[in-house]
């Protein structure tokens, strides 16, 4: 995909330059370097700041950065947006994302290739609003309803919220599927020195479109896309629709093709779209396995353990789902225990029980306050 | 031989006939509207129906041949927003009902005619929710028994077209199925008009509605809607309690103010 002019020289301007700016903003300017050209937000702590960057930036490049009236109609607007042709993001904080649940699923069944930014907070409900947590996760995978499969990613630096949410609007062209990125208060308002890349060195996934006469949900795993104003009368609807996207709400062969390839297009290419951070020889009689914010200090734990001669290994997952159950498995059976921390009461630590017979041993920390080094440290050391 | 109705080309032909309850008013409403594209002669490929979920959404999603953004209960204007903002020189249109513009969706019709974002919202007004059955929605009149309100409707209606003038939008007209001609003209104008713009249609459900005050035919409806409408500037002189059980008809505004994505488009043009 081409930038248009006006972005090409704005992110030439920015090309090389180091920042110190936030993780949200990192986001935002992520959104900006992926030709995202629409976002649609609602105020909310720890995730206002990737609004209020792109309310700065957005109309630089020609895109619209609109307020809308709350979290349901943001991402509404962002999926109306992506089929008159954007490329639409929002972001929230887990009230937020709550009420997009149900849009997210729309986005599901209708393959709108959006992305979603969690700045994940301490709940339930208002819960400690302005304090990190990582209690989305599961809420990630099945806050909407019906079968489905769903990807997230996971930051644990400011450089990598500006390189993943690119990543995220690739993985939703790619899958034409709803992403979601899904950090943390403690990355999305930690600041921290980043380069910003020369928009020629960044791949982008180029949204595929239908060529007349093609079907556009259904025929191939992952169909092409039409957008609005063409001339092709396409009828999108969150009901069970055919292949040519009208409505069939009775045959049941026809929920069943369309829900299970919805569903296999992200299982299918699980391993194409997982990524973990492995670190040291795999030697370990032990294994850390963290993500987001934790996963720095779970870092910091492991290397203290391993000058002291401690074998133990470290893993982190970058893709959080499509769940990285390949490599917990050959994890699960090389160590004898896998300790996960996390700041929730254990929502990887039960996945990762699913997919080895090891002992799996959650380090849970809630109440707005990341794990130490030495938390970590002691709890696998002792 | 028979001969093909001249607005059908307007209408997705390969799924008639159409799922509407005998007597429904859906069917005019999309006749008065295939009328209006036509006689105005608005090009399908520059329009986009966007509707959520109940009766009258049907009306354009799936009959209605054009771009369809056919989405969740409550949020088609939130939706359409987005396609606006992205495709300022399309017609964007809602056709939806009471319960799913102003009962669940009413936060968004409300700041869509604030930003008077140039939208054409039509909202069909059955005083039910008739596709579940006959459950009281907030046009449902205080007394009128519904499934949910057995014992009679405890609350007071929503005057839709006044929430509508009072949200800041650019027009803002109400008629019933049985004014077909005001309809018309006031359709066409709600359709060119460059900001929000928003029509009630008062419509009759012999079936959901119907069961619960003893009319069970459209002509039953109709014949009630000729003979309580009031014209509004004739309204304008009469005392509340005259109005009462009337139908206030006509147009409530009509005025132009900036539209919302020319606003956008001023600014990014100013900061570049």
């Amino acid at each position: 995909m081409n930038y248009s002019p006006i972005r090409q020289k704005y992110l030439k301007q920015l090309s090389g330059k180091t920042l110190f700016v936030q993780g949200d903003a990192a986001c935002g300017y992520g959104a900006i370097y992926a030709g995202c050209d629409f976002f649609g937000g609602y105020p909310i702590t720890p995730a206002s700041e990737v609004a209020e960057l792109l309310a700065l930036e957005m109309p630089k490049v020609d895109g619209y950065c609109v307020q809308m009236e709350d979290e349901i109609a943001s991402i509404a607007s962002v999926v109306g947006a992506i089929w008159a042709g954007g490329k639409g993001m929002t972001a929230t904080s887990g009230p937020g994302f709550s009420l997009m649940q149900e849009c997210i699923g729309y986005a599901v069944m209708t393959e709108t290739p959006c992305v979603i930014i969690d700045v994940q907070r301490s709940g339930p409900s208002t819960g400690q609003a302005t304090k990190p947590a990582q209690g989305d996760v599961m809420q990630a995978r099945w806050g909407t309803h019906g079968d489905h499969e769903i990807i997230a990613l996971a930051p644990n630096s400011v450089q990598e919220c500006l390189s993943l949410t690119i990543e995220c609007f690739n993985l939703a062209e790619e899958y034409r599927t709803p992403v979601i990125l899904l950090t943390d208060g403690e990355i999305g308002h930690l600041r921290e020195k980043i380069v910003m890349p020369d928009p020629d060195d960044i791949r982008l996934t180029s949204r595929r479109f239908a060529r007349k006469g093609e079907s556009i949900f259904g025929g191939k795993l992952i169909p092409p896309m039409i957008e609005y104003g063409k001339g092709t009368f396409t009828h999108v609807t969150g009901s069970t629709h055919k292949e040519n996207g009208m409505r069939d709400v009775e045959t049941q062969s026809v929920h069943d093709k369309l829900i299970t390839r919805i569903y296999a297009k992200i299982d299918k290419n699980r391993e194409k779209i997982i990524r973990v951070e492995k670190e040291f020889i795999p030697d370990g009689e032990y294994a850390v396995v963290a993500y987001g914010a934790t996963s720095r200090p779970a870092k910091g734990a492991v290397i203290k353990a391993r000058k002291e001669k401690k074998k133990i290994d470290f893993l982190r997952l970058i893709t959080i789902w499509p769940f990285p159950r390949d490599e917990i498995r050959e994890l699960g059976k090389r160590v004898k225990k896998i300790f996960v921390p996390e700041m929730n009461l254990g929502q990887i630590s039960r996945e990762i029980e699913r997919f080895v017979d090891c002992e799996v041993v959650p380090v849970s920390k809630i109440g707005g306050i990341t794990h130490s080094i030495d938390e970590i440290y002691k709890a696998i050391c002792e | 031989m028979s001969k093909k109705h001249p607005l059908l080309k307007y209408l997705r032909e390969e799924i008639l006939p159409t799922v509407f309850c005998t007597g429904c008013g859906g069917g005019t409403v999309l006749n008065v509207y295939a009328h209006a594209i036509d006689e105005l002669g608005i090009d399908p490929t520059t329009i986009v129906s966007v509707t959520g979920i109940g009766c009258s959404s049907w009306i354009p999603s799936p009959y209605y041949k054009a771009d369809t953004l056919h989405v969740l209960h409550g949020r088609a204007i939130a939706f359409a927003t987005g396609v606006k903002i992205k495709k300022p020189d399309m017609k964007i249109i809602v056709i939806a009902g009471d319960g799913d513009i102003a009962a669940i969706g009413g936060n968004h019709l409300i700041h869509a005619a604030r930003r008077n974002i140039g939208l054409t919202v039509f909202l069909i007004n059955n005083s039910i929710y008739a596709m579940t059955g006959g459950q009281a929605s907030p046009s449902t009149p205080q007394g009128v028994p519904a499934t949910t309100t057995p014992y009679g409707n405890p609350e007071p209606s929503f005057d839709f077209t006044q929430l509508a003038v009072a949200s800041g939008a650019s027009y803002a007209a109400r008629w019933t199925t049985y004014h077909v001609f005001s309809l018309l003209k006031s359709m066409k104008k709600a359709i060119t008009r460059k900001g929000f713009s928003f029509v009630e249609i008062i419509s009759q459900c012999p079936v959901s509605y119907g069961k619960m005050v003893g009319k069970r035919t459209a002509s039953d409806f109709l014949r009630l809607y000729k003979e309580s409408s009031i014209n509004i500037k004739k309204a304008a002189s009469m005392k509340e309690e005259e109005l009462e059980n009337k139908i206030v008809i006509g147009e409530f505004v009509d005025k132009e103010r900036e539209e919302f994505t020319e606003a956008l488009r001023k600014i990014n043009k100013r900061v570049q």
